[in-house]
């Protein structure tokens, strides 16, 4: 027999239950707060305004600007996007529209596996593979020097990174859209591809957002990858054949280092509070969207 | 005076891999006319029904033989001409799936497609075919708003306005009432009554009183075979299969 009776075991679980939906709600802002408590040192001295966009980063003379590393990470992530937020759109479309179910089934292990690959084997492949072929072949294409450690090679690698992830939000969007709906557009009188893109996008859209949100905020944080092949260079970069830095890669090749110079945790913390801010915002922002389409459309 | 044929299905087969959906089905439609395709659930009625506007081109697991003749052409030999075989042929699913779009483009869609291109005439039209499915006077205040905004009756009946813009000659009903509740449907049947003058109607319907009350023909199936098909006289009135008795008894099993 059970040492508590039934009502006795519901109440137990029911504040299990409680508790860790809790400690599971309160988990972000615990490392806001934890982060904001490590930057506060940086923060309090400097104008915030400062540290985001001066280019100055000298750690050992006190001066710290993130712009070059905030603008790096923008260029990469947003490059990475525009690579791979076409290619998953249609890929997604052609195995849920156009294929047999037979071939999703085929493709999903193969999509899997890609996911699963560890960061830093992209980052190997890009030294082996991207690197070479951008200082090879793209950059003189361009008539361009170039090392080929750039915004370019991370963005490509990242791309490749990012590709399982938003593919596979997408198919499970359009697998989700009923067969009716296809149906009642088709006996309209639309081809297949007009029932694509008049309908079956239009419907996914809030979805497709979802996917791209968060392929863009996993490739925002991604730290290994971009951080072997992106040159690690503070300087503005002029084109995308130039070396950058990220903000994830100050923080890995730095902390644990050369931390007896003042503020410099504090620093790389503010560097960490950037990158938690910068999550949370592409979060709000696609969720207005989506709410705003909900609304006003659909 | 003898109806005109309208659909003429001859020697149709469907299989789905080692599965037959439907044995032989030799089917004459009637123009302007409704005919109800009656039977138990599973029997196929879907699949003959999509069988007639090829939408069997979205399941590649299906294989299909034999003539679906409209108008002297082979639906299951079109090529790419079903596009424009597809706009003969309205289509009301058992629930509303309106477009991801505004009312009014619900509408205009259709007619976009069959090449209207004025903006005034565009107007005019879908002003008519919501006024045709007795939706005008809900929805000339909120025309701009999303389709998905309108309760399931209206949804049905939008639908309904969808599928007579682009102007077909038959409507393809798939258990059209039964997501509704008993008013919409009864409104969706008066309606269908009205339409036949123009169009000629093919229902798929499981409900006998339903089939009763609007059919002038009726085909009854089961397991993927037709058992019998006559005016509605005739099966309902003086039914020769043991089955189409059962079934029509409510004795079936």
């Amino acid at each position: 027999m059970y040492l508590l009776n039934r009502i006795q075991r519901h109440r137990v679980n029911y504040t299990w239950m409680i508790v860790s939906l809790l400690l599971v709600a309160s988990l972000p802002f615990l490392l806001f707060l934890g982060l904001y408590l490590k930057s506060f040192l940086l923060i309090h001295d400097y104008h915030l305004g400062d540290l985001l966009f001066s280019k100055v980063w000298k750690p050992g003379s006190g001066k710290f600007g993130f712009y070059p590393f905030i603008v790096g990470s923008i260029w990469v992530t947003l490059l990475a996007m525009l690579i791979s937020a076409p290619i998953c759109l249609l890929t997604a479309i052609y195995v849920t529209q156009y294929t047999r179910k037979r071939f999703l089934r085929i493709m999903h292990p193969a999509i899997d596996i890609l996911a699963g690959i560890p960061s830093v084997v992209y980052g190997v492949w890009g030294i082996l593979v991207i690197v070479p072929f951008i200082s090879r072949f793209v950059g003189p294409l361009f008539g361009v020097q170039t090392l080929g450690y750039s915004i370019l090679a991370a963005a490509l690698v990242l791309s490749v990174m990012v590709i399982p992830f938003i593919l596979n939000i997408l198919i499970e969007v359009f697998r989700t859209i009923p067969v009716e709906l296809k149906e009642a557009s088709l006996s309209l009188g639309a081809t297949q591809w007009q029932t694509v893109k008049s309908v079956l996008v239009k419907k996914a859209l809030p979805g497709i957002i979802a996917a791209y949100g968060f392929g863009l905020a996993r490739a925002f944080g991604e730290t290994m990858a971009v951080l072997m092949v992106v040159g690690n260079v503070v300087k503005l970069p002029k084109s995308v054949f130039d070396p950058g830095y990220t903000l994830p890669a100050l923080i890995a090749n730095n902390y644990g280092e050369m931390l007896s110079i003042p503020k410099y945790e504090s620093a790389l913390m503010f560097a960490a509070l950037i990158l938690l801010a910068v999550s949370l915002f592409f979060n709000l922002v696609m969720h207005f969207f989506i709410d705003r389409y909900n609304k006003f459309s659909a | 005076m003898e109806p005109t044929t309208k659909i003429h299905i001859e020697n149709l087969n469907v299989y789905a891999g080692k599965q037959q959906i439907l044995k032989n089905i030799n089917i004459e439609i009637p123009k302007n006319k409704i005919t109800v395709i009656l039977g138990p659930s599973g029997c196929g009625k879907t699949t003959l029904l999509k069988c007639m506007n090829r939408l069997t081109d979205l399941y590649p697991e299906l294989k299909v033989t034999g003539k679906v003749m409209i108008n002297d052409k082979n639906v299951l030999e079109a090529g790419e001409d079903i596009v424009k075989l597809r706009q003969y042929m309205g289509l009301l699913s058992q629930r509303p799936y309106p477009l991801p779009m505004t009312i009014y483009n619900n509408i205009a869609f259709g007619l976009k497609l069959k090449g209207v291109k004025k903006r005034r005439n565009l107007h005019k039209q879908v002003v008519r075919y919501l006024q045709q499915a007795n939706l005008w006077d809900e929805v000339k205040n909120r025309l701009r708003e999303p389709a998905s905004r309108l309760s399931i009756g209206q949804q049905q009946r939008l639908c309904l306005a969808r599928g007579l813009a682009v102007n077909p000659e038959i409507i393809l009903a798939d258990e059209p009432t039964s997501a509704l509740d008993p008013i919409s449907s009864q409104y969706i049947e008066e309606k269908f009554v009205e339409l036949k003058n123009d169009y000629t109607i093919v229902l798929v319907t499981h409900v006998l009183r339903q089939a009763r009350r609007i059919a002038d023909f009726v085909v009854f199936m089961y397991l993927g075979e037709v058992i019998e098909q006559g005016t509605v006289e005739e099966v309902f009135g003086n039914p020769k299969m043991e089955k189409t008795k059962q079934y029509l008894g409510g004795t079936f099993n």
